[in-house]
């Protein structure tokens, strides 16, 4: 087992790994930039050292900076945690030749699912059903027209180099797709330094439905089942919930077992999550595979009692997995709180939080860095905190939810708070009838205090 | 409820460690207050409890603490920045040359030469004044101040991290 781990994150995710890699006895290193000095994960942490200025360019993603930060403390694995370096084949790479263990896949993996396009030909290949979509990278507008037409609109453009909502663009018919196309290219060179776009069958009343995987050393996998994460703004997820108001328990089945034949298809190391889209007649389509711990993992967590993080751990020191699968045995729902004003389009509400008091008692758990007097920086994601509940049934999660969220102080600063209090009172959302356009027609300026 | 010395001493340190502003205790035989040195940027805690007990008699001093206070912890005086690595003479008019990068700092270019710089060198702009290593790649670290070297602040061959001040140079 690791001797100590060095975290190359920040934030909520570097909390989380901090407190696992204790709990199992690990020593552990906190990397921070300048402005991440006050941090609760360098408090928290065995050691920390300071690998460069704000700019995430300069030290979250500075590979240099991180490998020296592990030889200088001797770390014999690094944590990724989520976004930053987490999916990047050459820093796991890069680890690799330095024998720092990566926790996570082999870069082999991240390379093959980090390419959209490879991706979605890797697992048609492996039996698994994918959305109808363009060979490969679309190579102008006209052969964007000339695809469309074949695969049948309404289509989705996509960046092949994508994530987060960024690149993507619906086309309902054959007069938008110009437009669209300059307008996802751009934005995709922009975000992602590639331009590159390929096409998709739009699937109506879509959602997402995906499946949590783990893959030991061995060629063996298992699933722990779905997480239901419908409820986006911008392709952003904002509540995730497990069991899917949608899956019954045969679909369940099915679509854990797909997700773990693709596993093993690739051979596949560490905890990943197989994307599906499902449409309203039940057909699921695979969409794409993350191969990191997500940000939503405590859902799963909470409704399969499992530290998805001491797995995460357990499979990069070569443990083997039993082979078994899990299934929810309770009903768990997050809601991501960011510090963002929902009344103003979203906008960013960077600042000093005054005063936070987060929820507590039976069933809620909150995932957070933030404190009073923390300063939220200006530079990195404006998510604050991930509020869980978990109940018997999604009836009482709901209630919960909704107490727990009039209990959630945050002053000095906008959060989300205000939206999800109204979606937990939204009768379609309460009835589970919702799909990934559901926010699309949501009145966001009237919400409660 | 007495206090003996090493209680005194326990709350002090604990009053440092934690960065509370101020602790004030009272009791029938002793009146204490502890006030710990402020860190404008560290954790703020919200005002400490204050333990009061009635009829404070003055049997014991603040100045028993004050005597034995870490460096940090001034008992009597208005709270003020603790400055880090702040030599004991005037050094306002010193530039801190900081770390750009991490890794292990090396004074001299190899084992059995000699250090790229001492105190009291004269450097130019440019001029290497290190070297930091980092998976095996040997950095020379270039001086962005002409002036002379008042204080080496790392040992060689230790571990530093960005910005992490390792000379002291008076500027010319």
């Amino acid at each position: 087992m690791f001797k100590k781990i060095l975290i190359a994150n920040r934030g909520e995710i570097a909390l989380r790994v901090i407190r696992t890699a204790k709990e199992m006895g690990i020593k552990t290193v906190a990397v921070y930039s300048t402005a991440d000095k006050e941090s609760l994960p360098v408090r928290f942490a065995d050691e920390a050292v300071c690998i460069g200025p704000a700019a995430s360019s300069e030290s979250y993603l500075s590979i240099p900076n991180l490998m020296a930060a592990a030889e200088i403390t001797n770390a014999d694995a690094i944590h990724p945690g989520y976004g930053f370096l987490s999916e990047n084949e050459m820093f796991a790479d890069v680890c690799q030749k330095y024998g720092i263990k990566f926790i996570g896949p082999r870069p082999e993996h991240i390379r093959s699912m980090g390419d959209k396009i490879t991706a979605k030909e890797t697992m048609r290949k492996a039996g698994v059903p994918v959305v109808p979509g363009s060979e490969g990278l679309l190579e102008s507008v006209d052969d964007a027209k000339v695809q469309a037409k074949e695969i049948g609109y309404p289509v989705m453009l996509k960046a092949t180099a994508g994530g987060g909502g960024k690149g993507m663009r619906i086309v309902w018919n054959e007069g938008e797709l110009e437009k669209a196309y300059s307008s996802a290219s751009n934005e995709a060179k922009a975000s992602f330094n590639n331009a590159g776009l390929y096409l998709e069958k739009f699937i109506e009343e879509p959602r997402h439905i995906e499946i949590q995987i783990a893959g030991d050393q061995y060629g063996k996998a298992c699933h722990l089942s779905e997480r239901d994460c419908s409820i986006q703004r911008r392709h952003q997820k904002l509540i995730e919930e497990s069991p899917s108001p949608f899956v019954d328990q045969a679909l369940r089945e099915k679509m854990g077992d797909v997700a773990v034949q693709a596993a093993e298809s690739i051979g596949y190391e560490g905890v990943g999550t197989v994307e599906f889209l499902t449409d309203k007649h039940k057909n699921f389509y695979f969409m794409e595979m993350n191969t990191r711990i997500q940000v939503e993992h405590p859902v799963t967590e909470e409704v399969v009692d499992y530290d998805l993080i001491k797995e995460q751990i357990k499979l990069a020191a070569g443990e083997p997995i039993s082979g078994k699968n899990y299934f929810p045995e309770l009903h768990a729902m997050e809601c991501r709180i960011n510090a963002e004003d929902p009344r103003q389009g979203f906008r960013p509400s960077p600042g000093r939080i005054t005063e936070f008091h987060s929820p507590k008692g039976h069933g809620v758990r909150v995932d957070t860095a933030a404190y009073a007097g923390y300063v939220i920086p200006p530079y990195y994601d404006s998510m604050i905190a991930k509020l869980i509940c978990k109940a018997r049934t999604r009836d009482e999660v709901i209630l919960k939810m909704q107490r727990a969220l009039d209990e959630f102080i945050v002053e000095g600063i906008k959060t989300t708070i205000p939206f999800h209090k109204k979606m937990m009172r939204n009768e379609q959302f309460l009835a589970g009838k919702f799909d990934t356009s559901f926010l699309n027609s949501f009145d966001f300026s009237d919400l409660p205090d | 409820m007495t206090m003996d010395f090493k209680q005194i001493q326990e709350l002090v340190k604990l009053v440092s460690k934690t960065g509370i502003a101020e602790v004030s205790l009272e009791t029938e035989e002793i009146k204490l207050k502890v006030k710990g040195s402020y860190n404008p940027s560290s954790l703020q805690v919200s005002p400490s409890p204050q333990i009061v007990m009635p009829q404070a008699m003055p049997t014991m001093q603040a100045p028993v603490a004050q005597s034995e206070a870490p460096s940090t912890a001034s008992t009597e005086k208005q709270a003020e920045p603790n400055k880090e690595a702040a030599p004991a003479e005037d050094n306002s008019n010193l530039i801190t040359f900081k770390s750009p990068i991490v890794g292990t700092f090396y004074r001299s270019p190899g084992p059995d030469k000699d250090a790229f710089v001492k105190v009291g060198d004269d450097v130019d702009q440019g001029d290497v004044l290190c070297i930091i290593e980092a998976m095996k790649l040997f950095n020379e670290i270039e001086s962005e101040h002409s002036g002379k070297i008042v204080k080496i602040l790392v040992e060689d061959a230790s571990p530093v991290e960005f910005d992490q001040p390792l000379f002291l140079i008076e500027p010319k």
